[in-house]
């Protein structure tokens, strides 16, 4: 077995990134995910990479598309006011059908908000980074080798569909420290680049890479077309994890830093007899609906927990087609729960069951 | 078995080099560990600190509320936290900075004059290392000399100096009695 490292979440997306071949960084700073531009800083030069801090959010998501076109594998980070920023560029990036990675480490919001962690950006995340039609690969880590082994398969994931991948964990994830394994990062075939526009060299005809499409019935097929792509994703790459669902009366349903709080308050409801489990969504989109609405058979009652107002109640309550009862709890504006307060949750749930 | 400790006080006495220390010693130990820092707008100064666990299984939530182990730097933390230590836990401050004690008859309290005694021994900035020491005594958590090997293992070769004052540090610290 390889020697762990111990590494913050931020540093350990970004060693994750340069260990996949990302060989440009565009980024701008903030809170609480700094540690991300600073660590390819450092490292980028040394790998033969570009690490630039650019003048806005809105320039390095552009360099990005610019990176991407010409077939770089590629990362930009920023936290929630900073990702809002980007959207313009994000949905050009997915009309143009290129792939890149974009990491939000959410803090509080909305507006300039506060610097703490939050899961605020949900909405946001799995159903409008941008306008138009349009999705990208929404990845919920829930710890630093997650944030590691996530943005591993992020950049393959966006290179095998061509479209970006985003890494959602929050400012507690950003700035925890934990053991990471290198070695289990994604090592999966993707495609070839013969797309790109990186010179012809005079052997082949020229690419072309543009979102402007005028003429609507060639407008409506290209956005078709994305769709039926989109159906094979959440076909083929769902992912999430079960924990202690086989005998539960309860689930709950939490991404991120969250669904560990909830494990902590599961172990104690368990200990005082409820039968409580934890069902995690690690892809946000494509959401697990199969698998969470397999549960609705089995379980009585669903809790969503989420560091928001309840973002994901209604994708859950879409999952089980509504057959049981569905409520949510949850902090927000940077404050997270302490397990004894997801456990007098549970219990008072369990009460009513 | 799980050990949840709390490290406390203000910016700039290397409460989360403190915390790391014990983080870095759980992992190459191969225990489950992770270290939550709290963290605000400011760069240097105002409130520190930071949430360890060291575990034999997977750790849930990695915000410490309820102490087993208590480090208390400064008076603020102190008075913040010395309420929240779970029963039978234990209480570590530096009593040369906080000038009154925990009258809680439900833990194990102890002081020790860890910024004094720095300073007395030519080594400011360094009673985080004495109370580590201090720490590994109380506590046991860690064999003395695995962990100081760990710690001088992470100190830059171009800090070397710092070797000598770090291993007289926590050898004060452990062999401090009350």
């Amino acid at each position: 077995m390889a020697k762990k490292v111990l590494m913050k979440g931020n540093e350990a997306i970004a060693e994750a990134a340069i260990k996949s071949g990302c060989l440009h960084f565009f980024g701008y700073p903030i809170t609480p995910q700094t540690e991300i531009s600073e660590y390819m800083a450092k490292r980028m030069p040394k790998v033969g990479g570009l690490c630039l801090q650019a003048e806005s959010e809105i320039s390095a998501i552009n360099m990005i598309m610019g990176a991407a076109a010409a077939g770089s594998r590629c990362l930009t980070s920023s936290s929630s006011p900073g990702i809002s920023l980007k959207s313009e560029g994000i949905s050009y990036i997915v009309g143009c059908d290129l792939p890149c990675v974009i990491v939000n480490v959410q803090r509080g919001g909305p507006g300039l908000g506060g610097i703490q962690p939050s899961q605020q950006d949900y909405y946001q995340a799995t159903k409008a980074n941008g306008h138009g039609d349009e999705h990208v690969l929404v990845l919920a880590p829930s710890s630093v080798q997650e944030m590691a082994q996530l943005t591993s398969e992020a950049f393959d994931l966006a290179d095998i569909y061509r479209m970006p991948a985003m890494i959602l964990a929050d400012g507690a994830l950003g700035q925890m420290m934990e053991p990471v394994d290198f070695d289990v990062m994604s090592k999966r075939d993707v495609p070839e680049k013969t797309w790109a526009t990186n010179g012809t060299e005079g052997k082949r005809k020229k690419n072309i890479i543009n979102s402007l499409l005028i003429d609507p019935v060639e407008l409506e097929n290209s956005v078709i077309a994305r769709f039926k792509k989109y159906d094979e994703i959440a076909e083929k790459e769902v992912k999430y994890e079960e924990y202690k669902c086989d005998d539960a009366d309860i689930v709950i349903v939490a991404y991120g830093i969250t669904s560990r709080i909830c494990k902590t308050a599961i172990a104690a409801a368990r200990a005082k007899g409820i039968k409580v489990g934890l069902f995690r969504p690690i892809t946000l989109w494509p959401y697990p609906k199969k698998q969470l609405g397999a549960l609705a058979d089995k379980a009585k009652h669903f809790l969503v927990c989420e560091l928001n107002m309840g973002q994901m109640v209604d994708d859950v309550k879409v999952a089980t087609e509504c057959k049981k009862p569905v409520s949510f709890f949850g902090r927000t504006g940077g404050m997270i729960p302490s397990p004894d307060e997801v456990l007098a949750e549970i219990e008072k749930l369990a009460a009513t069951l | 078995m799980t050990t949840n400790i709390l490290l406390a006080g203000f910016g700039g006495q290397g409460i989360l080099f403190a915390g790391k220390a014990i983080a870095k010693m759980a992992m190459d130990s191969d225990l489950q560990v992770s270290w939550l820092p709290s963290y605000g707008p400011e760069m240097r100064g105002g409130a520190a600190n930071c949430s360890v666990i060291v575990s034999d299984e997977e750790i849930g939530s990695p915000v410490v509320v309820t102490p087993d182990i208590l480090i208390a730097l400064n008076l603020p933390s102190f008075d913040k936290f010395e309420p929240k230590v779970i029963a039978g836990g234990k209480l570590i401050y530096d009593c040369s900075l906080i000038d009154r004690t925990s009258d809680r008859a439900d833990i194990e309290v102890y002081g020790i004059p860890a910024t004094a005694m720095a300073s007395d021994a030519g080594l400011t900035g360094m009673a985080n290392v004495i109370v580590l020491g201090y720490l590994l005594k109380i506590t046991g958590l860690f064999e003395y000399d695995a962990f100081l090997e760990h710690m001088l293992a992470g100190i830059p070769p171009t800090k070397a100096a710092l070797i000598e004052k770090n291993k007289k540090a926590l050898e004060m610290g452990y062999n401090y009695a009350k």
